[in-house]
């Protein structure tokens, strides 16, 4: 399953970003093929979301392209992704606060779902496979974080997306949520949606992907197995320091 | 009365759909009333074209104004209220007499007819109370309240933050500039200082705000309420005005931050 396809859906050549003089991203390279699930991991500040905001829209590359089904999507903003089929959630989850969660899973269905006219059915599928059916008429301010994180999962997967980057979302969540959620992304990507995994929780990111690349001050250091990356060298000095 | 139900929604739409509050809202206002005025003193047309023109005119005042998008919070308030104010500066200098009137206006009294003026403003107020419904109802009113919530989740959705703003700011400068038209052919005679009162932002705000804004019918019940106190004592006691006002002003803020309509709102009414 994770293992790398034939076709690239997301290709990265050498993407570099710079905030001021800080460079964050120092020539990354990276391929996502149409049924993978690649994990992304690194210490703090190895650029990891940065990577993820490239591909999303919400900052541009200063160099370097990114190839998305065959299409140059670097210089997209962030609206004209999402019909393109590249939907993500937010390490700090970010829904429609004062509308109701169906509400929020609606309103992305019909604007990132090309504009067309989804079912209710379609909706409540979503609001089942989140687990927040019985919350679909509160209010998205009130729910705990852990369901926050589903609904901003949720809201993506309306836009029906090829290609899903998860932020973070395992920070937080107790071991039994953490199992859930796991379980949840390989529902996800056994539909054949890319993942692209940012994560800190090795653990966790065991249970649902072993193609990880591991990032350290905006470089790619390692790429392959987790198994691999706790063995390597360079990969332990990045992360315990030596 | 009805102009300002027609500014405190026109104001609404923006500031309730979108969180930009322009305090320089009378500049479309008083763009208006101007635009209105010289196709009057310069073309034979009839009175209602030239009221669309008040509002083009507006409208095309608003996409200069465009950038000021890129401001938020009260750097675009203050922003706009300098642009309403550099308009004042403009349509009043001396050496534009032979335009716009300079610090004398214009004066269009052979298009005096306060009945026919009187229906059109009343058609402007219902055209922004349907706007204000379909802001409300709507997808793009959808949209709107995502956006409001929050942009860059709005955008990973696929909704155009910057168009859908851009549309609103030019619908409410729209309503300003065909109310601000209307105003010039109902007093017929007018000055820079009175079309470009900053009061006018101010009422169109409170009124607004009073009421409770993101609903179609809070500007509508702000405006008649305040504004009936102010034609009870406002002119008469203008002192005593003044002080209730700011009071209630104070009060508002306190203790009522979403507008009187919230009393309802809280006790689970809905309000439209």
């Amino acid at each position: 399953m994770a293992c790398v396809s034939s076709e690239p859906l997301l290709v990265l050549d050498s993407v570099s970003k710079r905030f001021g003089g800080l460079t964050v991203l120092d020539g990354v390279s990276l391929s996502v093929g149409a049924r993978d699930i690649l994990g992304l991991v690194g210490p703090n500040g190895s650029g990891k979301t940065t990577t993820v905001n490239l591909i999303t829209g919400i900052h541009h590359a200063d160099s370097g392209t990114i190839v998305f089904d065959g299409l140059r999507i670097d210089r997209l903003p962030s609206f004209r992704l999402a019909p393109l089929g590249i939907n993500r959630t937010f390490q700090v989850p970010k829904p429609f606060r004062a509308m109701t969660v169906r509400e929020n899973i609606e309103v992305a269905a019909y604007f990132g779902g090309h504009g067309a006219k989804r079912s209710d059915s379609d909706i409540d599928t979503i609001l089942r496979e989140i687990d927040l059916f019985e919350h679909a008429d509160d209010r998205a301010r009130s729910l705990t974080v852990n369901q926050q994180k589903r609904l901003d999962l949720g809201r993506a997967l309306a836009t029906r997306p090829k290609l899903l980057c998860v932020d973070e979302i395992g920070a937080g969540l107790n071991p039994l949520e953490l199992r859930h959620m796991a379980e949840l992304l390989q529902g996800i990507a056994s539909r054949g949606i890319a993942l692209i995994v940012v994560e800190h929780l090795l653990d966790f990111l065991n249970l649902i992907t072993d193609h990880v690349i591991v990032l350290s001050a905006g470089r790619t250091l390692f790429e392959g197995s987790l198994k691999d990356a706790s063995h390597d060298r360079e990969v332990v000095a990045a992360f315990i320091g030596g | 009365m009805m102009m300002y139900v027609a500014l405190a929604l026109g104001l609404n739409l923006l500031y309730g759909f979108t969180g930009y509050l322009p305090f320089g809202y009378v500049g479309f206002f008083g763009a208006g009333a101007y635009a209105t005025a010289l196709i009057v003193l310069h073309a034979r047309l009839p009175m209602y074209v030239c009221i669309l023109c008040g509002g083009a005119g507006a409208v095309i005042i608003a996409l200069i104004l465009g950038p000021l998008l890129r401001l938020s919070g009260a750097y675009f308030s203050i922003a706009n209220l300098a642009s309403s104010q550099i308009l004042l500066s403009i349509v009043s200098n001396q050496d534009l007499s032979k335009v716009t009137g300079g610090p004398y206006g214009l004066n269009i009294q052979q298009v005096y007819d306060p009945q026919s003026s009187y229906l059109a403003m009343l058609v402007i107020m219902l055209l922004a109370i349907g706007l204000t419904g379909y802001f409300r109802f709507s997808r793009f009113g959808m949209a709107l309240r995502a956006l409001f919530e929050d942009p860059t989740s709005a955008s990973m959705i696929g909704i155009n933050v910057v168009r859908a703003r851009l549309i609103v700011w030019l619908l409410s400068a729209a309503v300003a500039g065909l109310a601000g038209g209307t105003y010039a052919w109902y007093i017929s005679v007018f000055y820079p200082d009175s079309v470009f009162a900053s009061e006018i932002s101010v009422f169109a705000i409170v009124f607004a705000l009073f009421g409770g804004v993101g609903t179609v019918i809070g500007p509508i019940v702000g405006a008649v309420v305040l504004y009936a106190f102010y034609n009870a004592i406002g002119i008469s006691e203008p002192q005593y005005f003044e002080f209730l006002y700011g009071l209630l002003i104070a009060l508002l803020v306190l203790f009522l931050p979403n507008g009187i309509l919230s009393l309802l709102t809280r006790r689970g009414v809905r309000v439209v």
